[in-house]
């Protein structure tokens, strides 16, 4: 496995610089998701209103996948509605641990390139954390 | 010896990889792989059960086995010797039947906080047992620890003191000759890890004059699933059994349970004997090699690989700056970029080292750093192998996206 298709520059660039990496004030709900092979430990903040995800944001620490694939999610979720949000989720962590068609991989947008990392397996948790986070969010709050 | 000649040794080297993780496990020679073999291809049969020759073949080969490693850590005697899985199951027979036998509610067991969590929770969970507390000993960031230091952290209720030999993340040598002495002036035992100590350097349980001492044989040469605890006869005599079932006993009626002698008392159930073959194997490959010729080749090597890292900007070495105080452990971090990426992207490159806390988390709680990243030599590396990981490790901020 070579490191270019997965240490690529839409990777490095979410983890140097996380649009979504922050604190937020008030937010409607915050869940922790911890990945304890790796250490990665995220909290998932949403905003929602009318069934929309009006704004995000995630905190903690983590390897490179872990955080640039919460961002890339947060970057895909916000704006959109929580019934959409969970089928994204649902379809990104397909794409990592089976196999997923190519208009719901186009779907995911950027974070499609994450797509290799079903051949690590000792990496797949890392890139799932912030789906995974979101889906439990989603499930237990917004059902 | 030439690097062409001891990696000839070693079968699986001969592919293109850089093995840097030798102080998870070391990689086989040959002859230990065929030791193995022979035990079952000549000797098989259950050992210490049987009447007919080859079961007696069988306890014979695993009895010079024990004999071997005996000789080989400089212990009195052979019975002072129990084989188990490895250092781990070692430590737990020592934390189970030392507290059953010696501690009691009230007192207290110190434990280097750089300690494996194999060397820490079982203590944990049998000091529990007894109503008795686990205390710890810091070491510095630099993981030295003072006779000073163990002093002032001893006192009367102190049982036992547990430290490794070699920490599997510093790779600095403790003290411990004069840490039993100062153990034992204070009526406290002392317990051993050897794990990372067996491999590189010559050791000696009489002169250090532990109370305990164990390791595994993986990390050794021989095979996984054969380790070994030392322990003083007196103690191991005193010490109640930690597993129960076949070959520990001497007689067993429904009332009553009278156990075997030293050193089967410990030694439940059908035991490795394959692997113990394969133990003496590795054992006598180390001792062919010799010490000296270890310590200098890796020593060379651990010089090498600093002296070059100390050049990385951004790379920052764990434990003390010489290399001396390394024994081929080079625990480090790269500003930036967590561990398990710097690992990933050395595994693209088919060198092999370790991410994480190396089971040794209070350590890295201590030190504040959640996680590291390790090389680990032994003898078998070559400056090629080195020269593999310099060149990635230069690269691997600028991968990630740093000037």
């Amino acid at each position: 496995m070579n490191n270019r298709t997965f240490y690529n520059e839409i990777l490095t660039e979410h983890n140097r610089y996380p649009a979504h990496k922050h604190s937020m004030e008030l937010p409607d709900f915050s869940l922790e998701g911890v990945n304890p092979s790796c250490g990665d430990d995220i909290v998932l903040n949403l905003k929602v209103k009318d069934g929309i995800i009006t704004d995000g944001s995630y905190e903690g620490s983590g390897c490179a996948i872990s955080q640039a694939s919460a961002d890339m999610m947060l970057d895909l979720v916000i704006g959109k509605n929580v019934k959409e949000a969970q089928e994204l989720a649902d379809i990104f962590m397909r794409m990592i641990k089976e196999t997923v068609t190519e208009e719901e991989l186009e779907r995911l947008e950027e974070a499609s390139s994450l797509q290799d990392i079903s051949h690590m397996p000792s990496r797949v948790k890392c890139a799932v954390l912030g789906w995974r986070t979101l889906s439990e969010m989603i499930d237990k709050n917004l059902p | 010896m030439t690097d062409i000649e001891v990696r000839k040794l070693f079968p699986l080297l001969n592919q293109d990889i850089a093995y840097l993780d030798s102080a998870a496990t070391a990689q086989k020679p040959q002859c230990v792989m065929d030791a193995v073999s022979e035990f079952y291809t000549k000797y098989n049969a259950n050992p210490m059960r049987g009447l007919y020759d080859l079961s007696l073949s069988a306890t014979d080969s695993y009895e010079q086995a024990r004999q071997k490693t005996a000789d080989f850590v400089h212990a009195k005697q052979s019975c002072e010797i129990i084989f188990t899985r490895n250092a781990t199951e070692s430590l737990n027979l020592v934390a189970s039947s030392f507290c059953e036998q010696y501690v009691t509610e009230g007192d207290e067991i110190l434990v280097a906080t750089s300690e494996h969590h194999s060397n820490f929770l079982p203590w944990k969970k049998y000091a529990q047992l007894q109503g008795a507390v686990v205390r710890y000993l810091d070491c510095t960031q630099e993981g030295l620890y003072t006779p000073e230091m163990l002093k002032n952290a001893l006192t009367p209720k102190t049982k036992i003191f547990t430290i490794a030999q070699i920490s599997n993340v510093f790779g600095r040598v403790n003290p411990i000759q004069e840490f039993a002495k100062i153990c034992h002036d204070n009526g406290t035992m002392i317990c051993v890890d050897g794990s990372q100590s067996v491999p590189h350097i010559l050791v000696n349980v009489q002169e250090l004059d532990v109370d305990f001492f164990a390791f595994s044989g993986h990390k050794l040469y021989a095979p996984m699933g054969i380790g070994a605890l030392y322990g003083k006869k007196k103690l191991l005599e005193e010490m109640p059994p930690f597993l129960q079932g076949g070959e520990m006993i001497d007689y067993v009626s429904k009332e009553k349970t009278i156990f075997a002698e030293l050193p089967q008392k410990f030694e439940a159930g059908t035991v490795s004997a394959g692997d113990a073959w394969g133990l003496k194997s590795a054992i006598e490959f180390v001792e062919s090699i010799g010490f000296e010729e270890i310590e200098r080749r890796e020593l060379h090597l651990t010089e090498y690989a600093m002296k070059q890292m100390q050049e990385v900007p951004h790379v920052n070495i764990v434990g003390d700056k010489s290399p001396e105080h390394h024994h081929g452990i080079l625990t480090f971090t790269i500003d930036d970029v967590h561990p398990h990426d710097i690992a990933a992207i050395f595994a693209s490159e088919n060198v092999c080292i370790r991410a994480g806390h190396h089971c040794a988390q209070p350590l890295h709680i201590l030190l504040g750093i959640p996680s590291t990243v390790r090389a680990s030599l032994a003898f078998y590396n070559t400056e090629e192998d080195i020269d593999r990981f310099i060149s990635v490790l230069k690269k691997i901020r600028s991968q990630m996206g740093y000037e």
